[in-house]
């Protein structure tokens, strides 16, 4: 068990998993502040500079962690998967060089603007920085979400001699799934960065402190979310089409569904055995998991014993992120119903057991993107490039020893930076709060009031 | 040898030529912080702070060419570069969140940070410049990027990235700071020329290829324009130096350190991962190098113009501490 090729795949795991945490942040973060300079621009209320300024603190330390993992993860490609780079590179080498070209040198290069540049640019060409910051974040998910979705359904090109050669460049970069996973991520991560502004809102609100900044934010996050989050369930049932259409297995371990049947049954709870091929204490519904897959009453589903073994995922653990992920989402939708009912009763600021709600709901939003990664790259397994490549045989020659050392430090540094630090400075850009308006540094000095003409 | 294939291999030498420079200076500057005192080290973060992020990408940009454009040199090189590269790379980790962790935290907290920012800089630079040693020997087994050569090159790029540092914070401080700066800059410079001679001398030992390639293969005085121009950069560094001049040590040092990047793509050319695979053997298909063509073509100058805007924008001298 305990082979290189097995700590690769740990390692991979630890890695990545940390790392979408912050880009998913920064996506959301970089719109929610596009939308808030935007109008701050537009009413010149200083609540929404105030509003930029506080998150554009915690969107800098987020941000900053998500480009340092990022090249962690650069490099990890060729260290750990060579054989998997020397396949698709060919691929998927060049839609990570256009990532970089078209989207993540912007981002790198007016953060520094869009942060720094409050006093040496003028209002307008400082937003400017912040949308081409936004714009960036979001074409980079396109291209990494690409990427990863030819993996899942790959398209346009064919392999000769274990190489990939590119036959349709459209297709392989609009392969079939990339659409509804592209929509669907990004949605997550406007859901998780709202769930964080309600969560240090509501904090706020029950702590007596800022609440002028605290009702605003969390006004705006608690009506963000419900629209968002029923877009979030529509294309999250999109996803799961192309995925039933596609990769059948995934779905029938997301079902836990061992045979072929008609009018599969939603199984609500479960422990799936692999090796009776079976489920054991199953809760479930007659029909629903047919009707949610193929939207038919008595659709077809592809059972996992279809395929022998060894190719199929291991399903305890798609069955289980898979329900986790559903679960938040649905929580998130109760959430979001509950507040439009305290606004209209007028009590969305004073009822303190629903801030207290908002703060446990907080982290998962993070939790929830996890899950549905974990969902998305176990269910593909065996595979890297589905149908296609083994995991098994993508991996780099290097040594056991070697895999060890590399993983054993990354527990290390990834533990102490980003369990420990990210969370002490994230705690006291919080606990400091937002300037108030009077100790404000107000940017942009011919804005003062006194000199304007 | 395909023009594509070959023009690739450019962009990408330019890539670690621009990461070399612009992160140079900045992972040099970290090496100045035990000669500065708080107050002053503020000065310094400040000077590199808006930038540093865009710096670094350009080696993101290399590795990602390199992955698209040459994937067999990829998938051959980072594999066996393993622990160099996990090390670079976690240090670089380290690096990066200083710049965010020190503008949260108090007096004491930063004392540390800056520390690390030292210690972060400085391992960044060792592995690069001995991974840069392993790769002037070619890869005949395990451990040489953790010989002699690479020892020695590793300590070159200590002093060579330094040096940058040094003269940048010359360029964008006054004062105390630069004074301090101009006394360092001045140990470094005879340092960093002897080292180059050294390491020079010491390349045509550590492989045959160098060896025939300097001395056998090519017109003597085409080769010695490079250590030729790489002297009058010397020259007129000491120059500035002893005169107080401001810009001339920092672009000096970036002209030695050209000529040294020339040199240096003499001794490996043709090959991608030298000398076993020639650039045009690990290419991708020529579909896929006309594929990422069109982006470089349209990108990388609109990416070089508003670089050079950014640093238009936080030009000249720095003498407060920025902040949000």
């Amino acid at each position: 068990m305990f082979t290189a090729e097995f700590l690769s795949r740990v390692q991979f795991g630890f890695t990545i998993s940390f790392h979408i945490l912050f880009p998913a942040f920064s996506i959301g973060l970089a719109t929610f502040l596009a939308v808030m300079e935007g109008v701050w621009l537009k009413t010149k209320n200083p609540l929404y500079l105030n509003i930029c300024k506080f998150w554009m603190k915690i969107f800098a330390l987020t941000f900053g962690m998500g480009v340092v993992s990022g090249i962690v993860m650069e490099f990890q490609l060729g260290t750990n998967w060579s054989q998997f780079t020397d396949s698709v590179g060919a691929v998927l080498g060049s839609l990570f060089t256009y990532e970089v070209l078209t989207a993540f040198f912007i981002e790198a290069g007016f953060l520094g603007v869009m942060l720094f540049g409050w006093n040496k640019v003028g209002p307008k060409l400082h937003y400017c920085a912040t949308l081409l910051v936004f714009f960036g974040v979001t074409v980079s998910a396109f291209w990494i979400l690409s990427a990863n979705s030819w993996m899942q359904t790959p398209a346009g090109a064919t392999i000769t001699n274990g190489h990939f050669v590119v036959q349709s460049w459209w297709q392989v970069i609009f392969n079939p799934s990339v659409i509804p996973r592209y929509i669907h991520m990004l949605l997550a991560a406007y859901l998780t960065t709202l769930l964080v502004i309600s969560g240090v809102s509501a904090f706020y609100l029950l702590k007596q402190q800022h609440l002028v900044f605290a009702k605003k934010c969390f006004s705006i996050a608690t009506i963000a979310i419900l629209p968002l989050i029923c877009i979030q369930i529509f294309m999250g049932d999109t996803v799961g089409l192309v995925v039933e259409k596609y990769q059948p297995i995934k779905t029938a371990a997301i079902e836990a569904n061992w045979n072929t049947q008609q009018g599969a049954p939603l199984i609500l709870f479960a422990w799936p055995n692999d090796t009776k091929e079976t489920n054991q204490f199953a809760i479930s519904i007659p029909h629903l998991a047919s009707v949610l897959n193929t939207h038919q009453w008595n659709g077809v589903l592809t059972g996992l014993t279809s395929v022998a073994p060894e190719d199929r995922p291991y399903v305890p653990l798609v069955f289980f992120s898979f329900r986790v992920m559903v679960g938040l989402g649905l929580l998130m939708l109760l959430m979001s119903v509950i507040a439009l009912y305290l606004r209209f009763r007028k009590q969305l600021y004073t009822s303190s057991w629903f801030h207290k709600l908002c703060i446990l709901l907080a982290p998962m939003g993070f939790i929830a993107l996890i899950t549905g990664w974990f969902t998305a790259e176990t269910g593909r397994q065996p595979w890297v490039v589905y149908n296609l490549i083994r995991t098994a045989d993508a991996a780099s020659g290097v040594s056991m020893h070697n895999v060890s050392i590399s993983l054993v430090l990354i527990l290390l540094v990834y533990g102490v930076i980003f369990g420990f630090f990210y969370f002490l400075y994230f705690g006291k850009i919080v606990g400091k709060g937002p300037e108030t308006a009077d100790e404000m540094d107000m940017p942009f000095i011919y804005m003062h009031p006194e000199v304007k003409k | 040898m395909t023009i594509l294939a070959l023009a690739w291999a450019g962009i990408i030498a330019f890539c670690v030529m621009m990461y070399v420079v612009l992160d140079g200076f900045t992972l040099g500057t970290g090496m100045m912080m035990p000669f500065l005192k708080a107050e002053e080290r503020n000065i310094a973060m400040s000077v590199i702070l808006p930038t540093w992020d865009g710096n670094q990408t350009w080696l993101v940009l290399g590795m990602a060419s390199l992955y698209g454009a040459f994937p067999l040199a990829f998938s051959t090189l980072l594999p066996i570069l393993y622990i160099p590269l996990l090390l670079m790379v976690l240090a670089l980790l380290f690096r990066g969140v200083v710049f965010e962790f020190r503008l949260k935290a108090d007096k004491k907290g930063q004392r540390y940070w800056d520390g690390l920012f030292f210690i972060s800089g400085l391992a960044v630079t060792f592995m690069q410049g001995s991974i840069l040693g392993n790769v002037i020997q070619g890869f005949n087994g395990p451990y040489q990027w953790i010989n002699s050569f690479s020892l020695m090159t590793a300590l070159v790029l200590i002093v060579a990235y330094s040096l940058l540092g040094a003269t940048r914070l010359i360029l964008k401080t006054s004062g105390n700071i630069q004074t301090m700066m101009r006394r360092i800059a001045k140990i470094l410079t005879p340092l960093f020329g002897f080292l180059l001679v050294a390491v020079s001398i010491f390349s045509l030992y550590v492989s045959k290829e160098i060896n025939n390639t300097w001395l056998h293969q090519y017109n003597h005085l085409l080769l010695a324009l490079f250590p030729a121009v790489a002297l009058f950069g010397f020259i007129f560094l000491w120059l500035g130096l002893l005169r107080s001049w401001e810009r001339a040590p920092y672009w000096c040092t970036v002209l030695i350190l050209l000529c040294c990047y020339a040199g240096f793509g003499f001794d490996i050319f043709p090959y991608i991962v030298p000398y076993s695979i020639t650039i045009q053997a690990a290419a991708s298909p020529p579909n896929t190098l006309r594929f990422i063509m069109v982006g470089a073509c349209v990108m990388l100058p609109v990416l070089l113009i508003y670089t050079f805007y950014s640093y238009h924008i936080f030009k000249g001298k720095v003498n407060e501490v920025i902040h949000y």
